[in-house]
């Protein structure tokens, strides 16, 4: 069967590209042999994923596919997930911290136990590269569906997987191999390597314990610094130093390695727009990439694959500069958040490869069977405000959710859906979205589209600054580092700037909006006593307020086209008009558009997604508009700094200190009152200023709890 | 309490009139010899009208807009649609004739109010419009009677009465004829009741015996910071209590709306409040005769509700929020919420299921665990019976862990004011749809709209616990000083804390997945819009007031 597959792989990779991207049920009807290559070998009869989410989600998919049954673990408020609904079976692990649930092994274990698992799949995070965890399935004879141990410990220090590498012949950052002493040290070692240097932690990730150097003075700083931090955030002070490598690019190289020693490259992705190191939009391939330097950067993975006899998805991150020179950063072993791009032009399920080399089956394909077809974009969705530093986490329940699922090439990855809480114990991440293309314009047209489609309501999403970011000419052109986002937006994003053509479109769309919804609310069905000498109205002159301008606009319908006048322009808008969808879709002299309309209330206040970016408009009659001058001017009044009880009970928990952060809508204490716990949470994002209750407290109605600043 | 009442009325009055006197040169300043026959009687007819049209005058006008406040033709033109307005009355002049009110210059066509007729969207509303320009909008026999005109005309056409308040109170040069005038509109205001819906916006002052209109309605509304309505103001109550109290905070909107419940809903200003108006004027039926309204409805009446599956928490004990039940299950997430400030362990409002209009009732978790008490039953009792009288549907959603216990609410006669909204439900005889998302115990489950009290159809999610008490409660007195008192509980959560118990008694219809709820309910309205039930011939009812 296998030889099969790799006679047809030729034929089936397009096919293969729709598989992922699109719904299985229709490729499998016309496809048939696209199952048939999941089902033709006999792996697992039972996975445990140990993780949650999407990525829980993403492997059960691919298990469902190969016929392997799958069970999750939750954690205890996870207990209504998808992932856990989409499982064979369930086993709750613990509590809500994740120390206490997808992070503990003992509970974990005895999941495997209890449900006769025969593997484990990490996922990304959690345990995905704990040797330790890796250890204990291999004593109970169950299948880590991963690498070795021998490799997750070596790639896992950056000090040893640097050495590694060298021997391997893999580029390396000039820099000292091996832990620093003191900071004398430090500055010998910075001035031979030659400034700017990166003092970072042996241990560290996620910029934690790093420091850049320009100077001998700031390497002793920063080797104070650094070495502090990673202590308190690894337990581990070993420092390493190394040449800094100014306005790089973050292009990584999937590998793919079986237990008999073969390892194939599967191109490469460029993740380079990130902020605070940490991803946001991926795409492969790269444009910056020749096949040259592209088979260098592989062959040279490869290389330093097969040096920790490596097997399993593995990811070589490499340092580009902007003379391709590139450099080896690390090597994340295990399956990445962004490998559906890989997936997507090349036609393999990395999942199901994964699967197979875990139990012992020989890579599918050589290296020249690895194509680039097409271009796919990943854009990472998350529950952030990305108008403070580009994404500060929120929280909150998703009142309305609805993936772009109706377009083709879209593949969303997620584990939430309508109805979901995005909680302060896990990560934010809503869901990834994936776009594929012909061409890199293709699919960043279609992610355009996908993103103007995505309904999510309920949290704050960080949609305006993917929105804004797959159209920035600097992006287009393929000029990115990963330092994109702070150059490009200095000042903090701020949304989308409206054009003048855009600020009359948004204009004339809140206009028709409106003047539709007048229309409708006159429409009473077999009400024999609605006006019949009225006249139906066929025009308005309105005033529209937005962003502190106020325009005037003439706007006449005709059938469901509206013809919207403004300074002396004319705007063709026409739309189903159906006011229940929350996707508001028009054509604006011709051009489509999908906009969203958040919300519409009686006083004429419209809020409309446009291009990403939600815009308040307010739009009244003329009338009401000449009469608005009148009304006072009010200043909110801020009540959102003091807590009080909203009724007698006793205080069951306090989750904040003062000087804590708390996120608009944290939960801030719970009061018990009537044997239920209510919830109090914060007004707004702000630091606390004093607390003034504690748990076992009684406390009564209007009571402070506690203040913000 | 009624002379203390006009005694800040009149300290208000005398006053305004003061400032009528200095400030005041009379519109209509032609000479006054009108005996050139039909010409000029085309002439003064215009004349009249073009007085009418700026009630007090420019420079009042200009004081009213300095107040922030909108005179009251723009208020109505505001209201209603665009040239829909029929004014009535508008050359009725008061009749005084003493403290030199029967000067000319103290004479305004029309005099303090603006009434007449109009549509809203369509359909037929009789409105009256406080004049503030005039005499500070007191009521004067002329006014008075003008407002009855057009309620009497309201009742024979049935049609809705909204009142737009904004006055001094009365109109003292006229004595007694005014406290006449407020009885007459009192009677109309009463024999109304029940027969076509009666809306008050208050827009300005409403003190003394003038705040009893707007009690009397079926709605009051208010507007932030320029409105207040009271009993005695801020002077007397210093006088008689010695209470230090500001005008805001004895009647300002907040406190009607959170603390005294005596007002619905407040807005932002004049033109917040008169387009909210229109919104929820069109949830209302026309009157007692008419049906609820159906409008046009472009949310599919069989939609799925995937997010209800997991909103109510595994923890009984812990919160979740009501009103994300209600916007996803209505039409649009179109919620008209009436009271939202005050008891809001219950919630009640206006929506649409499938385009017809229906009243929603929902005790509130998320604020006292949304146990009843005596506010939220009388909020609740209210809303109910305005929706039975106006064939408005009734759907109720229940989580109520009971009556709320202490000597606050005995004192406060829970027990009279829970009767109410027992009473309310019971003798409801329009549809009534009831959905147990969690918790129905003891009397408050019998109270909230049960199979026992005539509900239509009653469904349980498979949350439901219809129950005497919670387990813990029950087997403390059940296994009385008995050990393994933990089993006990276990038991006790096994046999009662779900749906079955009800279920197997017929107390409930069925046990529903939540997210098929919006599809039940709007087929279940389409069946029971035939609905006929009567109540035994009385000539009133007693309710428990």
């Amino acid at each position: 069967n296998g030889s099969k597959w790799d006679l047809n792989l030729g034929l089936l990779v397009h096919r293969r590209v729709c598989y992922l991207l699109g719904s299985c049920h229709v490729v499998t009807t016309v496809f048939p042999s696209a199952l048939f290559s999941f089902l033709s070998v006999q792996t697992f009869d039972k996975i445990l994923i140990a993780n949650r989410g999407e990525i829980a989600c993403r492997v059960m998919k691919t298990c469902k596919k190969m016929g392997i049954k799958t069970v999750a673990v939750h954690s205890d408020v996870d207990a209504n997930a998808v992932h856990v609904k989409m499982a064979d079976e369930a086993v709750c692990v613990g509590p809500a911290p994740t120390s206490k649930s997808y992070l503990n092994m003992d509970a974990i274990m005895n999941a495997i136990r209890q449900t006769g698992a025969q593997a484990v799949h990490p996922g990304y995070g959690f345990l995905s590269e704990n040797k330790e965890f890796a250890k204990r399935l291999a004593a109970e004879g169950v299948s880590f569906i991963g690498p070795d141990t021998h490799a997750i410990q070596a790639m896992g220090d950056k000090i040893e997987s640097k050495l590694i590498a060298k021997a391997a012949k893999v580029n390396t950052i000039p820099g000292f191999d091996g832990v620093v002493k003191d900071a004398d040290e430090a500055v010998r070692i910075a001035n031979e390597i030659g400034y700017p240097v990166m003092i970072k932690a042996s241990a560290g990730g996620g910029g934690k314990g790093m420091r850049i150097a320009w100077n001998d003075e700031e390497t002793r700083e920063g080797f104070r610094f650094s070495s502090q931090e990673a202590a308190s955030s690894f337990g581990d002070d070993r420092l390493l130093i190394e040449k800094f490598i100014d306005n790089p690019r973050h292009i990584e190289i999937q590998v793919l390695a079986d237990k008999h020693g073969n390892a194939l490259w599967l191109n490469e992705r460029e993740c380079s727009i990130q902020r605070r190191n940490q991803k946001v939009v991926e795409e492969a391939p790269s444009t910056f990439l020749d096949p040259e330097t592209r088979r260098a950067m592989g062959e040279q993975a490869v290389s330093l694959a097969k040096a920790v006899n490596y097997s399993s998805a593995g990811t070589v991150e490499f340092l580009v500069d902007s003379r391709k020179n590139f450099y080896f950063l690390e090597m994340n072993t295990r399956l990445q958040v962004e490998h559906p791009i890989t997936e997507c032009i090349t036609g393999l399920d990395l999942v199901q490869q994964m699967i197979r080399i875990a139990k012992g089956f020989p890579l599918q394909h050589t290296q020249a069977e690895i194509p680039i077809n097409g271009w796919a974009i990943e854009s990472r969705v998350y529950a952030e405000d990305p108008y403070k530093s580009f994404g500060l986490p929120s929280i909150g329940r998703l009142s309305q959710y609805q993936e772009p699922l109706n377009l083709h090439n879209v593949r969303v990855d997620s584990g939430i859906e309508e109805g979901s809480d995005i909680s302060i114990y896990y990560d934010p991440m809503i869901s990834k979205l994936v776009t594929y293309g012909a061409t890199r314009a293709e699919a960043l047209k279609k992610m355009e589209d996908a993103l103007d489609n995505y309904v999510i309501r309920g949290v704050t999403h960080n949609i305006p600054l993917l929105r804004e970011i797959i159209v920035h000419p600097r992006f287009i052109s393929g000029d990115i580092s990963t330092k994109f986002l702070p150059e490009v937006y200095p000042e903090g994003f701020k949304g989308h700037q409206l054009t003048a053509t855009g600020r009359k479109e948004l204009l004339a769309t809140a206009a028709s909006l409106f003047v539709a919804a007048q229309l409708r609310a006159q429409k009473f069905l077999g009400d024999l006593r609605v006006s019949n000498t009225q006249q139906e109205r066929r025009s308005w002159e309105l005033c529209v307020e937005l962003e502190k301008g106020v325009h005037m606009l003439g706007v006449s319908r005709s059938g469901a086209t509206y013809t919207v006048e403004i300074d002396g322009d004319k705007l063709e808008v026409s739309s189903d008009w159906n006011l229940a969808s929350p996707l508001l879709t028009v054509t604006l002299n011709g051009i489509h558009r999908t906009l969203q309309c958040l919300s519409r209330n009686a006083a004429g206040e419209i809020s409309l997604q446009y291009l990403g970016t939600t815009f308040k408009l307010r739009v009244l009659s003329k009338l009401a508009a000449a009469l608005s001058v009148h009304m006072p001017e009010k200043v909110p009044e801020d009540t959102s700094s003091i807590l009080r009880s909203p009724m007698p009970g006793t205080v069951v928990a306090v989750s904040v200190k003062a000087g804590d952060t708390v996120a608009e809508g944290q939960e801030i204490c719970v009061i018990e009152a009537m044997k239920m716990q209510n919830s109090m949470t914060a007004a707004k994002t702000a630091k606390v200023r004093s607390v003034h209750c504690k748990p076992g407290e009684t406390v009564g109605e209007g009571d402070l709890l506690v203040e913000l600043e | 309490m009624a002379m203390a009442a006009l005694a800040a009325v009149r300290r208000c009055r005398v006053l305004l009139h003061g400032a009528v006197k200095s400030s005041f040169r009379g519109s209509p300043s032609q000479p006054r010899s009108y005996s050139a026959g039909r010409l000029s009687v085309q002439e003064r007819i215009e004349r009249k009208r073009q007085a009418a049209l700026v009630g007090g005058g420019q420079k009042r006008i200009d004081a009213q807009h300095g107040r922030g406040k909108l005179t009251a033709r723009e208020r109505v033109a505001l209201l209603l649609d665009p040239d829909s307005f029929v004014e009535y009355d508008a050359f009725v002049e008061h009749r005084c004739s003493d403290f030199g009110m029967e000067a000319d210059h103290n004479k305004f066509p029309g005099d303090s109010v603006v009434t007449g007729q109009g549509r809203i969207n369509g359909r037929l509303v009789y409105v009256f419009s406080q004049d503030f320009t005039v005499f500070g909008g007191s009521l004067s026999g002329a006014h008075a009677q003008k407002i009855c005109k057009i309620m009497d005309q309201a009742m024979l056409v049935g049609a809705p009465v909204i009142g737009l308040n904004d006055s001094g109170g009365a109109r003292i040069q006229e004595g007694v004829e005014s406290l006449a005038g407020y009885a007459d509109i009192f009677l109309r205001n009463v024999m109304a009741s029940g027969v076509v819906p009666q809306i008050s916006l208050i827009m300005g002052p409403c003190a003394g015996g003038a705040v009893y209109s707007p009690a009397l309605t079926d709605f009051t509304f208010m507007v932030k910071d320029t409105s207040y309505l009271f009993i005695t103001g801020p002077d007397v109550v210093k006088s008689v209590t010695n209470e230090d109290v500001t005008q805001e905070e004895l009647g300002g909107a907040k406190t009607h709306t959170a603390v005294s419940g005596v007002a619905h809903k407040a807005f932002e200003n004049d033109i917040d409040a008169l387009l909210n108006l229109r919104e929820f004027f069109n949830f209302l039926p026309l009157s007692n005769k008419d049906p609820s309204p159906v409008t046009e409805c472009h949310d599919p009446s069989d939609r799925l509700v995937p997010g209800l599956d997991t909103l109510v928490p595994l923890e009984s004990t812990k919160a979740y929020d009501m009103l994300d039940v209600i916007h996803s299950i209505v039409d649009e997430r179109d919620f008209f919420e009436i009271m939202p400030n005050y008891a809001k362990n219950i919630v009640v409002g206006f929506a649409r299921m499938n385009g017809r209009t229906v009243g929603i009732v929902g005790n509130q978790p998320k604020v006292a665990s949304g146990c009843l008490d005596i506010n939220s039953s009388v909020k609740g009792a209210r809303f109910v019976r305005f929706c039975d009288a106006f064939n408005v549907p009734i759907i109720t959603f229940v989580d109520v862990p009971g009556f709320l216990p202490g000597t606050a609410q005995e004192y406060g006669g829970i027990i009279r004011h829970g009767a109410k909204l027992l009473y309310a439900f019971a003798e409801a005889t329009v549809p009534k749809i009831t959905i147990i998302t969690r918790k129905a115990y003891g009397g408050a489950y019998d109270v909230m709209s049960s199979k026992h009290l005539r509900g239509d159809v009653n469904y349980a999610w498979p949350s439901a616990e219809v129950a005497v008490m919670g387990a813990k409660g029950a087997v403390q007195i059940i296994f009385r000083g008995k050990n393994n008192q933990a089993d006990a509980e276990a038991e006790y959560v096994e046999k009662f804390a779900n749906p079955f118990p009800a279920a197997v008694r017929g107390f409930v219809d069925d046990i529903v997945v939540p997210s098929t709820t919006r599809r039940r309910i709007c087929r279940d309205l389409e069946v029971l819009a035939t609905k006929k039930q009567t109540n035994p011939w009385k000539k009133h009812a007693n309710v428990p007031l």
